[in-house]
C-alpha cells in the first residue's frame, strides 16, 4: 500500500538533514503550486511504497505567512497517513508549541527529538516516556546529523500509516476553554470526521480567515467568541496561544531536566558574543562580505567563469565546433546558428555556473551555520527602510558582481515580500559586463572621468532605494504582513553533504533554464541580427572579411536593423536622434540583452570596426557624432537600469517562479530606466543648450509624478494576500 | 506603563500584556512571548535596531516597534 508521510517541523531543527538521511539522492524539488515556497518529495530508502513530504518549516499553523498556509492546507486537504513532526530538543519548549496544533489535526503523530547528541553534551536529560504520555503520541530520540534513530523513526511511521488509528490529543487548555471548543465542535457539520473537529473548532474560534476555504459550511460561533473574549478579557486568536504555552510550561518541568547552569557561556553564546557586537558587528560583516565576493567572483569564481568563457568555450567548445561542422561540409548558416548562436549565446550563460555554484557554497554556509539571520539582525535597520530586508544586502552586494548568481542568492530572503522586491531591484547594481559601456561613454563624452563610473553606482542604489519605497506602497507589494519577530539559532557546522546539497539544486534549476528559455531567446536574437535584405532579396547576411563603411552599410541590412529604424522614434525623445542615427542607440541596447558587454562590440560593427577594444576606444570619435554628453549619459543609464541580459532575466523568471511577476519586473525596469533617461536628456539638454519644448515638460511632470509615488501615504497591510484555494485545488 | 523596548540590555523583566492585534500580535505569541514569559534583554543591534531577547530557552530577535507592543514589569 502506497503510503505519505509528512515532515513537519520548526525551521532550523534539522528538518532537511533528516529528510536527506531518509530519502538519499531520490528526491524531487518544486514549487507549491501558485506560490515560491519550494516542495520537496522522496521516496523513503529501502521502502519503494513511501513516500516523504517535507514540509515548510513554519512556527506555528496561523494563516499569516505562506509556508504556514501551504503546510497546513498540505495536511487538512492532502491528510498525508502520517506525521512524523521533529522537534529540536535544544530547544523544545518552543518546539512544543506547533506539536501541540498538530496533534489536534487527528493524523497520527510521531515526535521524532532531534538533537539528541547536543542535548546529552550539554547534560539535559528529556524524558521521552512522560512526554508521550503527556502529549499523546510516540516519541523517538534522534540524531539526523549523525544518523542514530532516525531508521527507528521512520519505521514506527511506516507502521503508524498502516494502522490508520483515529487519534485525539492528550493535552487539554483551561476548563472554560474546553467547555466552549467542545460546543463549537457540536456545531461543525458531520461531514467533517470525528478526528478533525477540534482543528475546526480551534481555528472558527480563532477568526482563521482562510479556514472559509476548506469547510463547505460556515457555523455561526460569534457567540461562543464573545464568551470566550469577556471571560478572559484577550482575543480569542491570543486566548488560544496563551493555553498551548501554559500546557506546554505545565508539563515541560516532568519532561525535561536541565543541567545545573552556572555562569559558563555556550559556545555558540561565546562567537554570538563576538559576531554581534556592538563594535564588532559591522567590521566582521564587512570582513564575511569581503571574503564572499573576492573569493565567488573576483578570484575562484571569477576565475573558473573567464575559462569557461574563454578557453571552453572560446578556444575549444566554439572553434572546435565550427571546423568539425565546416568539415562535414554543414551549410553556411546552419555552422553560423550553431556556433555564433547557439553555442555561444548559451556557452555566454552556462560561463556563469562556476562562479554561481561557489557562490551558492557561501550561501549554504552562511545559511546553515547561523550567521545569515545574524546579517538580517545587523542589516535590518537600513534596509526595512526602502521594503527590503537585512538579507538584501548579500544579493546586491554579489549583484556588483554579476545580477545572475545576485538574484538567485535572493533565495535565502525567506519573506516573499522582500525578496520579490529583493529580485526586481538588484540588476540596477552595475554588474562587471556593464563596466564597458561606462567606460565607452566615459572616454567617447567625458575625457575618461571618475565621476561617470562613480555615478553609475550612485544611480544604481538610488534606484533600488527610490525603487523599494514607490513599490512597497504600490498595490503589487500590499498585502503581506512582514513582521519581523525572527529566531537567531544556535551556531553549528553545517555538513558538507548539505552544503553541496544546497549548493547543486539552486545551480541545477538555473541550468535548466539556460537550457530552455535562454536558449530559444539566443536564437531569435541572432536570426534577427544575422538575417537580412542585402540586393532585394532575403537571406543571411554575410560581414566576413568586411570593414568600414562596407560593414557599416551590411549591418544596415540585418532585420534587427529594420526593427531597430522601425522603433527608433520610441527613443527620440532621450536624445538617441542625431544623424539618423538613433537605429543604432536601440540595437546596441538590445543586443545587450545577451550580455552587456555586447553593446561595446555591436557599436564597433554599426559604426565599421569588426573588432574593437573592450572600452570601444576605436569608436569613440564615431559615437560623440551621433549623440550629446547629456544624451550619451541618459544611454548610458538606460543600459544601467534596463531589463538585465537573458541569463538575469532567467534568474529573475526562476526565482519568480510566476509569469506575471516575471513580466512585472522587467516592465518595471524597463520603464524606470525609460523614464530616467527621459529626463536626464530633457532637463539636461534644458540646462546646457536651453532648449525647452515638449519633453521639457513631459520630464518636469513625471519628475513631479515620480517625487508624488516616493512620498505619497501608506498603510502596512494587515491580512496575507493569497489564495490559499490555489494550492487546495491545484493538486 | 513599561514597555519591552524600554527594558535596558542585561535586564530580565515579565511580560503582562500584549497590546495590539493581528499578524503581528499573533507571531510573537507564536513565538513564545506570552503572559506571564520571562525575557532576557541580551542586546541591541549594532545600529540601534533590533534588540535580541531570550525567552523560553532560545534567542529572538524583534523590532523595537514590535517590542513596544509588549508590556512588561
Amino acid at each position: 500500500m502506497a503510503v505519505k508521510i509528512a515532515l513537519a517541523g520548526n525551521p532550523n531543527c534539522g528538518k532537511t538533514t533528516l529528510f536527506n538521511a531518509l530519502t538519499g539522492s531520490n528526491q524531487f524539488v518544486g514549487n507549491w503550486p501558485g506560490v515560491t515556497v519550494e516542495k520537496k518529495e522522496g521516496r523513503l530508502k529501502g521502502h519503494k511504497d513511501v513516500t516523504i513530504m517535507d514540509l515548510p518549516g513554519i512556527y506555528s499553523l496561523s494563516p499569516y505567512t505562506l509556508e504556514e498556509v501551504v503546510a497546513r492546507n498540505y495536511l487538512v486537504a492532502d491528510r498525508p497517513d502520517a506525521i512524523i513532526n521533529i522537534v529540536d530538543g535544544t530547544n523544545i519548549e518552543r518546539n512544543l508549541y506547533l506539536s501541540t496544533q498538530i496533534m489536534e489535526l487527528g493524523i497520527p503523530v510521531i515526535m521524532a527529538v532531534n538533537m539528541m547528541d547536543i542535548v546529552a553534551k550539554n547534560g539535559d536529560v528529556i524524558h521521552i516516556d512522560k512526554l508521550s504520555q503527556k502529549l499523546g503520541c510516540e516519541v523517538v530520540e534522534i540524531s539526523a546529523l549523525k544518523g542514530t534513530g532516525i531508521t527507528k523513526a521512520a519505521e514506527k511511521a511506516v507502521a503508524l500509516a498502516h494502522q490508520k488509528k483515529k487519534v485525539t490529543p492528550a493535552h487539554a487548555f483551561a476548563s472554560e476553554v474546553e467547555d466552549i471548543i467542545a460546543k463549537v465542535e457540536d456545531k461543525i457539520s458531520s461531514d467533517i470526521p470525528q478526528e478533525q473537529k477540534r482543528f475546526f473548532a480551534i481555528k472558527l474560534l480563532e477568526k482563521d480567515d482562510k479556514i472559509s476555504e476548506l469547510l463547505s459550511l460556515m457555523p455561526d460561533v460569534s457567540a461562543e467568541i464573545r464568551e470566550l473574549e469577556d471571560h478572559f478579557d484577550d482575543d480569542t486568536e491570543s486566548i488560544i496561544t496563551n493555553e498551548r504555552y501554559v500546557y506546554i510550561s505545565s508539563i515541560i518541568g516532568e519532561c525535561l531536566t536541565k543541567a545545573k547552569k552556572g555562569e559558563k557561556l555556550s559556545t555558540s553564546d561565546k562567537i554570538d558574543r563576538f559576531v554581534t557586537n556592538r563594535f564588532f558587528a559591522l567590521p566582521i560583516f564587512a570582513l564575511v562580505m569581503f571574503i564572499v565576493y573576492y573569493v565567488s567572483i573576483t578570484t575562484v569564481g571569477g576565475f573558473l567563469t573567464d575559462w569557461t568563457n574563454d578557453t571552453l568555450f572560446g578556444e575549444w567548445i566554439v572553434p572546435g565546433a565550427r571546423t568539425l561542422l565546416e568539415n562535414i561540409h554543414c551549410a553556411g548558416w546552419l555552422t553560423g546558428l550553431v556556433v555564433d548562436g547557439i553555442i555561444s549565446g548559451v556557452g555566454a550563460v552556462l560561463g556563469f555556473v562556476p562562479q554561481m555554484l561557489v557562490l551558492f557554497i557561501f550561501l549554504a554556509f552562511l545559511e546553515s551555520c547561523g550567521y545569515m539571520s545574524r546579517i538580517a539582525f545587523i542589516m535590518d535597520r537600513i534596509f526595512r527602510k526602502f521594503g527590503l530586508s537585512g538579507k538584501s544586502f548579500i544579493p546586491m552586494l554579489i549583484g556588483s558582481g554579476c545580477g545572475v548568481p545576485g538574484v538567485m542568492a535572493s533565495r535565502t530572503i525567506e519573506n516573499d515580500r522582500d525578496r520579490k522586491m529583493t529580485i526586481m531591484t538588484t540588476t540596477f547594481v552595475p554588474c562587471g559586463a556593464k563596466l564597458p559601456i561606462i567606460a565607452l561613454i566615459a572616454g567617447a563624452f567625458f575625457h575618461n572621468s571618475g565621476w561617470v563610473a562613480w555615478s553609475a553606482y550612485f544611480v544604481g542604489v538610488a534606484a533600488i532605494i527610490c525603487s523599494g519605497i514607490i513599490l512597497k506602497k504600490t498595490k503589487m507589494f500590499a498585502g503581506d504582513p512582514a513582521p519581523f519577530v525572527m529566531e537567531l539559532p544556535a551556531y553549528h557546522w553545517p555538513t558538507v553533504g548539505n552544503v553541496l546539497r544546497s549548493m547543486w539544486e539552486r545551480g541545477w534549476s538555473f541550468i535548466k533554464k539556460a537550457g530552455t528559455i535562454i536558449l530559444l531567446s539566443t536564437i531569435v536574437l541572432w536570426f534577427l541580427m544575422n538575417f537580412g535584405w542585402s540586393n532585394g532579396t532575403f537571406g543571411m547576411l554575410d560581414f566576413d572579411g568586411l570593414e568600414g563603411a562596407a560593414l557599416e552599410a551590411a549591418q544596415a541590412e540585418c532585420v534587427l536593423a529594420k526593427v531597430g529604424s522601425a522603433i527608433a522614434w520610441i527613443f527620440a525623445p532621450l536624445g538617441w536622434t542625431k544623424a539618423g542615427n538613433g537605429w543604432k542607440m536601440a540595437v546596441a541596447a538590445v543586443s545587450g540583452l545577451i550580455a552587456k558587454e555586447n553593446v561595446v562590440a555591436t557599436f564597433g560593427q554599426l559604426f565599421g570596426f569588426a573588432e574593437v577594444a573592450e572600452d570601444g576606444s576605436e569608436i569613440w570619435k564615431s559615437l560623440s557624432l551621433v549623440m550629446t554628453p547629456v544624451a550619451a549619459y541618459g544611454f548610458l543609464v538606460f543600459n544601467l537600469l534596463c531589463a538585465p541580459c537573458f541569463a538575469a532575466m532567467g534568474a529573475i523568471k526562476r526565482e519568480m517562479n510566476n509569469v506575471k511577476w516575471f513580466w512585472f519586473a522587467i516592465g518595471y525596469q524597463c520603464i524606470l530606466a525609460y523614464i530616467v533617461s527621459l529626463c536626464i536628456y530633457q532637463i539636461g539638454t534644458l540646462i546646457t543648450v536651453g532648449t525647452f519644448g515638449v519633453g521639457t515638460v513631459v520630464a518636469f511632470l513625471l519628475i513631479i509624478g515620480f517625487i508624488y509615488l516616493l512620498f505619497r501615504p501608506y498603510k502596512e497591510s494587515n491580512t496575507l494576500n493569497f489564495d490559499a484555494k490555489k494550492t487546495v485545488s491545484a493538486k | 506603563m513599561k514597555t519591552l523596548k524600554d527594558a535596558k540590555v542585561g535586564e530580565t523583566v515579565k511580560a503582562t500584556k500584549l497590546t495590539g492585534e493581528g499578524p503581528v500580535k499573533r507571531r510573537i505569541m507564536d513565538m513564545g512571548i506570552t503572559k506571564g514569559v520571562e525575557i532576557y534583554v541580551r542586546k541591541v543591534a549594532p545600529l540601534g535596531d533590533p534588540v535580541e531577547v531570550t525567552v523560553r530557552g532560545y534567542e529572538l530577535s524583534l523590532r523595537k516597534a514590535d517590542a513596544e507592543m509588549i508590556q512588561v514589569e
